[in-house]
């Protein structure tokens, strides 16, 4: 009954706290069902920790072999694996990273940060940016700009990302001497407060422009058609009849309904910028998730990976929460369902 | 002073089938106060003589290319975009056919209709939310006070084009354009749209040029009519001395598909004279006949219809474009 309580009282504060709550609860299901599927997907690969670790020593013998298997646990027929998985989760325990020796949940929660901060500010550039180009491009369709705007982010997206990454090194670290060539903060300095925080923005810049260049592109023609649509519309002629200048329109006006299809797409790259960030976090040495997946997959950690897929699943199912508010927020016709 | 005068309008679109005639000569005036109708079928110009009026014809592909539209004296065609602006919503509203889509889905109404007041006369955002919610209580939309902070999906169609007639009066413009106002609405809430329109008028005194291709709501609102066909007006004259003797061919036409009913009639239509229709098609804008453009589908066409343009012409109290009609009909030498 208290948590009752408690829980109508934060709805009083928070409108929409109801309809979160209750995605939370009804994601779930779908959260041990990703957890089931990555499991089997991994286990259908060939090779398992102890091979590789048996493998790296040289002079293993079968016995060897025999023994890290019986110590992993990895001589248990699968099913048992996997219901012992599925029981650990229950507990939120993601189990023990044998390769590096560590919890997994701590190995994933060291890196978390950093590829929390390179995946939102690249997005957040992009969307910022590539929405304010597409509006350019809009109000100049066909023209010299428009084509430019489109020339250059289409460059930048067909351009594979170590490439473009390689590039900004030679010019600003190499050459330039501007900007370190990789890693999250000077090594050896212990920076604190404000010095910190310029160091890991210095350190930032190259991997995060480097991201969202790769995104612009899909951002402005998103933004640059949505707009062009939304201008087409009864209630834009509507706003120029009222006398409203054109700028005030593209504001007041179209911006807002043109944002749709643009908070849609972040959604949905939430997810895939998790992948993409795994070349910009080897070739910046940015300590994050992705570089910690790719040598996971080298080193068949499956519990790591296995942990890092999961922390990953959770990432994109709490963005789709927030896109479905973004959506009620932006259109007044939509309303959540309690 | 004659409060709008458009003068042998010419507006063209530029297509890349090549240059289509929209409206090709058109001239009506309005006096203030008056309610000028202007019919004709879906294609036929009236539209977008309406939007020239207000400079909203899209350009490209749309251009005005020659004549000219005088509002209170002064000349709209090329006037400057800015004060353009400065008429538009101030001292000509409009009203458009579409109310479920000429309201923004993202804004409350109130915001929409306060923002004219915001735009020309520089209110504060509370003094227009206060002053839309009079309008809305004016065109009499129940429950103002809490349909002001609400979305246009909660409103019906009649109510919306009831925001979208506030919004248009709210400057108490001296002219109110209203393109197809009824058409999208259900019969019964039309009578009350028009009704509402009717007594705006009377207590602005606000002149209202009314595009339809309803007889019905002509005949209902109107004090003329000018009939439009095919980019040209045809016939135009006092509303009941058009109903009770057309002249031109085509406004015949008109005329005779309108279904009556009768509450009398104990044979409930089945022994009506069955409902006439005009033969034929509109011809398309880019093939336009070189004479007279009623001529193929005109039951009385002549060869003289064929040859040349017929002008505009006193015929039956008002004016009329056709050889069979004028009261000084020209000789076939005098055309040639």
């Amino acid at each position: 009954m208290r948590g009752f309580a408690s829980i109508s009282a934060l709805s009083r504060h928070f409108p929409r706290s109801h309809y979160v709550l209750a995605r939370v609860a009804k994601s779930i299901p779908v959260f041990l069902a990703i957890a089931v599927c990555n499991f089997i997907l991994l286990k259908l690969a060939p090779g398992d920790a102890a091979d590789v670790l048996a493998g790296e020593a040289g002079s293993a013998t079968p016995e060897y072999l025999a023994a890290l298997k019986s110590q992993f646990g990895l001589d248990q027929p699968t099913w048992a694996q996997l219901a012992h998985y599925v029981g650990r989760l229950l507990r939120l325990d993601l189990g023990w990273s044998f390769r590096n020796n560590q919890g997994v949940l701590a190995l994933i929660l060291e890196r978390l940060p950093a590829t929390l901060l390179l995946m939102i500010g690249a997005l957040g550039l992009a969307f910022i940016l590539g929405a304010a180009l597409g509006v350019l491009a809009s109000r100049h369709v066909n023209g010299a700009l428009d084509n430019l705007i489109s020339v250059v982010a289409l460059l930048f997206y067909a351009t594979p990302l170590f490439l473009v990454g390689l590039g900004l090194i030679i010019v600003f670290a190499v050459h330039l001497g501007w900007l370190p060539t990789g890693g999250l903060t000077t090594v050896g300095a212990s920076y604190t407060g404000l010095r910190f925080a310029v160091d890991v923005a210095l350190h930032l810049a190259m991997p995060l422009v480097t991201l969202a260049l790769f995104f612009l592109a899909l951002y402005a023609r998103l933004m640059r058609a949505s707009m062009l649509e939304v201008f087409n519309q009864d209630y834009v002629t509507t706003a120029r009849a009222k006398g409203l200048s054109e700028g005030r329109i593209t504001v007041r006006h179209v911006l807002r309904n043109a944002m749709m299809p643009m908070v849609t797409m972040l959604g949905l790259q939430v997810g895939t910028l998790l992948g993409g960030s795994v070349v910009v976090e080897t070739v910046f040495a940015w300590p994050g998730i992705g570089r910690l997946a790719f040598e996971a997959v080298m080193s068949r950690d499956l519990n790591l990976l296995l942990g890092i897929l999961l922390i990953c699943s959770v990432v994109v199912i709490m963005a789709n929460i927030l896109v479905d508010l973004a959506y009620a927020w932006l259109d007044p016709r939509i309303e959540l369902a309690r | 002073m004659t409060l709008l005068a458009i003068d042998d309008l010419q507006t063209h679109f530029f297509t890349r089938s090549g240059i289509l005639k929209a409206v090709d000569g058109v001239s009506l005036s309005i006096e203030p106060g008056e309610v000028l109708a202007v019919v004709g079928e879906s294609g036929c110009g009236k539209s977008v003589t309406a939007f020239s009026v207000l400079g909203l014809v899209p350009n490209p592909p749309g251009r005005i290319v020659g004549g000219s539209i005088r509002f209170e004296g002064r000349e709209l065609v090329g006037l400057p975009a800015r004060d353009m602006r400065a008429l538009r919503g101030d001292r000509i509203g409009m009203i458009f056919q579409e109310p479920m889509t000429s309201l923004n889905p993202a804004l409350t109404v109130g915001d929409q209709i306060g923002e004219v007041l915001v735009r020309h006369r520089g209110f504060t955002r509370r003094q227009a939310l206060t002053r839309a919610e009079e309008l809305l209580d004016l065109v009499r939309v129940p429950d103002p006070r809490r349909r002001v902070t609400e979305y246009p999906h909660r409103l019906s169609g009649g109510m919306r084009q009831r925001v979208m007639i506030a919004m248009a009066i709210a400057c108490e413009p001296k002219l109110l354009i209203a393109d197809e106002p009824t058409t999208a609405l259900d019969v019964t809430v039309q009578a009350q749209v028009l009704d509402l329109l009717a007594s705006i008028r009377a207590r602005f005194g606000m002149a209202i040029l009314l595009i339809t291709h309803d007889l019905g709501v002509v005949a209902e609102t109107a004090d003329r009519v000018a009939v439009m066909y095919a980019g040209r007006k045809v016939e135009e004259a006092a509303t009941a001395r058009l109903f009770a003797d057309p002249q031109h061919p085509y406004t015949r036409g008109l005329l005779g598909a309108i279904p009556e009913v009768a509450d009398d009639d104990p044979a409930m239509g089945r022994d009506r004279p069955r409902l006439s229709e005009i033969p034929g098609m509109v011809p398309a804008l880019d093939a336009m006949p070189p004479g007279c453009r009623f001529a193929p589908r005109c039951p009385e066409a002549m060869p003289v219809c064929r040859t040349a343009p017929p002008a505009l012409r006193p015929a039956g109290g008002g004016v009329a474009a056709c050889y069979a009609r004028q009261d000084d009909r020209p000789s076939l030498e005098e055309v040639a």
